[in-house]
């Protein structure tokens, strides 16, 4: 769907004269292209003019630097501006003495304030805080029996030496939307309990609501009033779109907001709302939520949001991701086994299986920077892949623990099991064998560069170039050969 | 239809409520004007921060450009005119009704993101078609999101409607199967099925998705006869790839548009429309069971430019 910024960029650059210097003219040209990955990265329309505009003038006339492109240059100094404007990072939770600190979660329906939550009040048990948790949100039919288990199961299951308290007036529900100050009450009672408990922070989760909804929003400024919470945290979904910064700026000037919790962005979405509400309110973005589960918080990386927004992709959260799926124990033991260069068909499987449980194929490879233009006419088979893994499944464990022992009769039972045909299966073993090779030679060279590539990667995260050019390039052993697809996958996953 | 009382004012004011929040309408804007460039970005700031997005608003300025220069059009009421035209053009399905089973049970299944606004969605519809006659039957098959159970529980209770529910944790495929069994056996007219939000990105969660959806044909030949997606109206442009996902899951036949009640216009289903052809069925507009209409491609445009029509 997106073509990748540096391709249209250096496509820009590639069909405009004056090479070694960014000119007037190529930088408008080019910032045509920014504008647009901007915009379908939901950036906010204005947000994208300004930001347009400053990057210009900050780039006419500047000298490229010798090693790189006018092209790369212009990325360098979008991607800069990019980190410059959401950061300073800040994952800091503040906590007052004499406790307890306030924090209030407030948002538009559905943004992912009673998830948060549950992760903040985790987040704070491991750091061996005392937390309550206070269902304020009576309106949403069961959202305080939806905090109620959040908040026993981050009591039960999450790490950490905090006590995790609850505190609820479920029967108020029928009340609200009745009276008045409901929620406001529930609060003040929260609060004091909180204090009579000594706890040191009490999270405030409240209900969803319109920033157009003026009732509702004095209802939040007078809980504000009430118990005057030190941090106050908008959650927002990090799929939203234009209409981010019109929430944004209600919720801010009603409220000030002191921190930003980005939501949902386990997603594919390129999350320019993150820009566009930052912008608005000027407050910190503090954590974004990656999960449904309450240990799947993180702070928040400007670098990787930039790369993400400009959509170059995000090799930090594949390797990520790999991580997560991939345990520790069972990675050890594969790279072990290609150490002694005794990879089997088993291992293949596994591997395979590690990799789809992290989503279609195409998905990952649309966090490849580059990938975008590279791959775009590559349709991934899905089936393709549950083929190969019959096709393994067919075979006898000695079969699996050396291809070698194949003949002609044992392929085409293999086929006939599978559903495939001789030439697959062989196809399949012939590709094995291949890759059984090129990890002994690695493993001879003792396992060298482009196992390493991976690990350098994430660790230099802040000084990364975000030019496609400088992505590793993975080959085996010296070997010029074009590794597949797949088989890159494997090499990757191996660290 | 009938089913969902359609006043087209409730729309249209909450749609007011956007442009008032937006300032000038284009309807105000373009009146008596010529058509300059200046006019034409204008117009183009609408589509995009409607949600349009750049593709599709850059193919909409490019038709505005040529016309122009050949002479179709060249005020800005013309303008405005050649704008209506184009986005309900791309808004048009011949059919915008619910589908239901010819005969016998009806199944409708609502999916979509977390958060998107899904149980409450299954609440209005449960209480337009009950109103409209129709016998309903709720199924929860949320049985992953903490208090989602109990949330349809309370809708059920209030609209006094009956629910099968699944215990946490349990297979919501088992579940949509034990429902339309129940459905079956009290010979309702309809059986909704309220699942979890799931992120389009999530392979496993999308095939548990299609499994329901398969255990419910095998049930009974045709089921599930609506596939409602439930998208949120402040989505931004992911959510052509999240509705792309969901259609390839479960064969979506329709959108329910939700919380059009803010200041989201909601251009993405214009987006959604041109690249996967899924019509919006209806809208939400606001957190009790009657906050919902019909989608009506005409107050939903005019009322997007900002153009009075009565």
């Amino acid at each position: 769907m997106f073509e990748a910024l540096s391709q249209r960029i250096t496509d820009t650059f590639r069909n405009l004269a004056g090479r070694g210097r960014i000119s007037q003219d190529n930088v408008r040209e080019a910032m045509d292209e920014v504008r647009t990955a901007l915009l379908e990265a939901d950036v906010h329309l204005q947000v994208v003019t300004q930001f347009c505009e400053e990057v210009a003038q900050d780039a006419v006339g500047r000298a490229v630097t010798k090693s790189l492109k006018p092209s790369e240059e212009m990325i360098a100094i979008v991607h800069q501006r990019l980190v410059q404007l959401m950061g300073p990072v800040d994952s800091h939770i503040m906590l007052v003495e004499p406790p307890p600190t306030v924090l209030m979660l407030c948002g538009l329906q559905g943004a992912g304030k009673t998830t948060t939550c549950a992760k903040l009040a985790a987040y704070l048990k491991k750091s061996g805080r005392s937390v309550m948790v206070a269902a304020v949100d009576l309106q949403r039919p069961a959202a305080v029996e939806q905090l109620a288990v959040l908040t026993s199961e981050v009591e039960r299951d999450a790490p950490g030496a905090g006590s995790i308290h609850f505190y609820a007036e479920p029967d108020k529900c029928a009340e609200y939307g009745r009276v008045t100050g409901v929620a406001v009450g529930v609060s003040r009672r929260a609060l004091a309990e909180a204090r009579r408990l000594k706890v040191d922070a009490l999270i405030l989760d409240t209900a969803g609501r319109l920033h157009i909804n003026d009732e509702l929003m004095a209802e939040l400024g007078a809980i504000n009033a009430a118990l005057r919470p030190q941090q106050i945290f908008l959650v927002v979904d990090a799929m939203v779109g234009q209409d981010a910064v019109n929430s944004a700026r209600v919720f801010h000037e009603r409220l000030a907001i002191d921190g930003i919790i980005l939501c949902k962005f386990d997603s594919d979405t390129r999350g320019g709302a993150a820009l566009s509400v930052k912008q608005v309110t000027g407050a910190p973005i503090k954590f974004v939520g990656i999960g449904e589960k309450f240990d799947q918080l993180q702070e928040f990386h400007p670098q990787r949001m930039a790369g993400r927004i400009l959509g170059m992709g995000d090799v930090v959260s594949l390797v990520e991701k790999v991580r997560e799926e991939v345990s520790e124990q069972e990675a050890t033991h594969i790279a072990q086994r290609m150490a002694e260069g005794r990879l089997t068909m088993d291992d293949f499987l596994t591997q395979l299986g590690s990799v789809r449980r992290m989503g279609p194929m195409k998905q990952l490879l649309g966090l490849l920077p580059g990938a975008g233009s590279a791959l775009k006419n590559i349709e991934v088979d899905e089936k393709q892949l549950d083929r190969l893994e019959g096709i393994v499944h067919s075979m006898t464990a000695g079969e699996r623990r050396d291809v070698k022992t194949l003949n002609k009769s044992r392929v085409k039972r293999i086929a006939r099991g599978s559903g495939t045909t001789p030439a697959d299966v062989n196809k399949l073993t012939r590709q094995f064998q291949m890759m059984q090779k090129m990890t002994r030679q690695m493993a001879s060279a003792g396992v060298g560069g482009p196992l390493k590539s991976i690990g350098e990667l994430s660790r230099t995260d802040s000084t990364r170039m975000p030019g496609v050019q400088n992505m590793p390039t993975l080959r085996a052993g010296g070997s010029t050969r074009t590794v597949s697809v797949k088989q890159r996958y494997k090499q990757r996953k191996k660290k | 239809m009938g089913l969902f009382t359609a006043t087209v004012s409730a729309i249209r004011r909450s749609l007011t409520r956007t442009r008032e929040a937006l300032g000038t309408p284009l309807g105000d804007l373009l009146g008596g004007r010529s058509l300059s460039d200046a006019v034409v970005d204008e117009i183009e700031t609408l589509l995009l921060s409607a949600d349009l997005g750049p593709t599709a608003t850059t193919l909409i300025i490019q038709e505005l450009r040529e016309a122009r220069r050949a002479g179709r059009i060249d005020s800005g009421s013309d303008a405005l005119e050649f704008l209506t035209d184009e986005l309900k053009t791309r808004l048009a399905c011949p059919d915008r009704g619910l589908l239901f089973a010819d005969s016998g049970l009806s199944i409708m299944l609502i999916a979509g993101i977390n958060g998107s606004g899904k149980t409450t969605s299954v609440a209005k519809i449960a209480k337009s078609l009950h109103t409209s006659g129709r016998s309903v039957l709720l199924a929860a098959a949320d049985t992953f999101r903490a208090g989602a159970v109990a949330q349809l529980e309370i809708w059920a209770r209030r609209l006094d409607l009956d629910i099968i529910k699944g215990a946490r944790g349990a297979d919501p495929a088992a579940v949509a199967f034990d429902a339309a069994d129940a459905a079956l056996s009290r010979g309702v007219d309809v059986l909704l099925i309220d699942t979890a939000g799931r992120l389009h990105t999530q392979a496993n969660l999308m095939r548990q998705l299609t499994k329901i959806r398969n255990v419910l044909a095998k049930k009974i030949p045709g089921a599930p006869h609506e596939v409602l997606l439930v998208l949120d109206a402040t989505a931004g442009q992911n959510a052509i790839i999240q509705a792309q996902l969901f259609k390839q899951a479960i064969d979506v036949t329709g959108i329910f548009l939700a919380k059009l009640d803010g200041t989201a216009k909601g251009g993405i289903v214009i987006a959604i429309h041109d690249a996967l052809d899924i019509p919006v069925k209806l809208v939400g507009l606001g957190e009790t069971a009657d906050d919902v209409e019909i989608f009506d491609p005409d107050t939903f445009v005019e009322a997007m430019l900002g153009v009075e029509k009565s």
